[in-house]
């Protein structure tokens, strides 16, 4: 069976559908590390963390922010659910930085009805995205 | 007898309420368009979902998964999907009107021959502002109180809902959610319907999904984490997804009802200035006949 030559990648989230389109390579932030995915892959099931996406197609890099999904690959085709999804160049760097903050503030102060599981969701989630819109990959996750 | 300005004055006022139900119209009309593009949003997701699970099915014994494993019904949980606002026909009132038989079922209060044996232990969880006015005035055991959903359904509301019900049901709390809401069927047309939600029915993955062996797969392929996992990382999605479908078709029904409400009071509202425009005509022309009558007459008795 020859290899495809591309892979259509999509990535849709509960909210509507973000990205479809041909690209030459994806690599995604499988919740067991980070994962590169060529044309002709082994079909594949993992879910995500909350990280980077990245997209190429010839020398075009795209980013995108992702958190709490999973991810379907085939020979010609990655399919990644996720519930928040958003593209690099869509990120409000100062609403995520004012997210970063509210959340940090709120671990701190440790009130007796902060929702901890929530805030520190809300921190990770600032935190990507604040990563991604810069370009640079996320830090290893410690 | 009605005097002509005393018409005029009604007919001010009709006119206004017209307006206002008309305006509402269109409202709803721009929101129910909002409210059906995001469910059509949310379907390649939903769908998309539901075949790797169904896949995941096929192998990863889901009978051991607790949120699929179905124990005697003892202690329910009733989640009821209202409206937060009014002026919807009888949107909420079917809704309520549902959940009051399905309770009363569960509970052994149907019927006036039998006498009380509550079979079922009954919980309510309410979405709704229209709901808990009516349950606050009723017996009903109210666990859960959620207002103000409606204007923006978000993600985050359906996580927050699905994670507390798979927390309760996981823990014992009570064996089966069962929700009541209203299905967006068409824009006229509003169904009350009564889903189980949890345990999660079977039939949802598809049919042949539990047999051991369902046939030839199409993809084989590597899981990572494995499939038991996997499967258990994916449940309380799928059930989250399901919560946020609900809410938004709430949603969209509850436009839509309102639409043909308004749209129904804003026809009334015009036949009923018709007809008052007609009577005040009729008084206007009897008064001036008979001025004209008094007019005359007089001139007659100078003669």
């Amino acid at each position: 069976m020859p290899l495809p030559e591309s892979i259509h990648l999509e990535v849709v989230t509960p909210e509507r559908r973000l990205v479809s389109e041909v690209v030459d390579e994806v690599i995604l932030p499988g919740s067991e590390g980070s994962l590169g995915v060529l044309p002709g892959h082994t079909p594949l099931l993992t879910t995500l963390g909350i990280g980077e996406l990245v997209y190429r197609r010839g020398g075009d890099r795209r980013y995108v922010a992702i958190a709490w999904g999973f991810a379907e690959v085939l020979p010609e085709r990655v399919s990644i659910l996720a519930e928040i999804a958003e593209r690099a160049e869509g990120i409000d760097r100062e609403r995520a930085a004012a997210a970063r903050d509210r959340a940090l503030r709120r671990l701190r102060e440790r009130a007796a009805e902060t929702d901890f599981v929530r805030a520190q969701a809300a921190l990770q989630k600032a935190i990507i995205r604040l990563q991604v819109s810069q370009g640079i990959g996320p830090s290893e996750p410690s | 007898m009605a005097n002509v300005r005393d018409y005029r004055t009604r007919i001010r006022s009709v006119k206004s309420t017209q307006q206002i139900t008309r305006a509402m119209k269109l409202v709803s009309a721009s929101k129910l368009r909002r409210a059906q593009d995001l469910i059509l949003a949310a379907r390649p997701y939903a769908r998309k979902m539901l075949e790797v699970l169904s896949s995941l099915a096929a192998r990863a014994h889901p009978d051991r998964h607790p949120l699929l494993q179905r124990r005697p019904e003892e202690k329910v949980l009733v989640v009821v999907v209202t409206a937060d606002k009014g002026l919807c026909g009888s949107f909420n009132t079917n809704i309520v009107n549902g959940a009051r038989a399905f309770l009363d079922e569960l509970l052994g209060r149907s019927g006036s021959t039998a006498g009380p044996r509550p079979t079922h232990q009954v919980q309510v969880d309410i979405v709704g502002r229209k709901a808990r006015d009516w349950f606050r005035r009723r017996d009903y055991p109210v666990r859960r109180v959620l207002v103000d959903l409606f204007r923006d359904v978000t993600l985050e509301d359906a996580r927050d809902i699905a994670s507390n019900l798979i927390e309760g049901f996981s823990g014992g709390e009570f064996d089966g959610v069962h929700l009541v809401y209203n299905e967006f069927k068409s824009v006229m047309q509003q169904r009350v319907v009564r889903e189980t939600l949890l345990p999660i029915p079977r039939a949802t993955f598809g049919p042949g999904a539990f047999t051991a062996s369902a046939g030839a797969q199409p993809e084989d392929y590597i899981y990572e984490p494995d499939q038991e996992a996997l499967f258990a990382a994916l449940l309380p999605k799928h059930v989250m997804i399901q919560v946020h479908r609900v809410l938004l078709e709430s949603a969209a029904a509850e436009y839509g009802a309102r639409m043909t409400a308004m749209e129904n009071a804003t026809r009334n509202a015009g036949e009923m200035i018709d007809s008052l425009t007609l009577q005040m005509n009729k008084i206007r022309q009897a008064s001036i006949t008979k001025e004209i009558l008094e007019v005359v007459s007089g001139a007659e008795a100078l003669k």
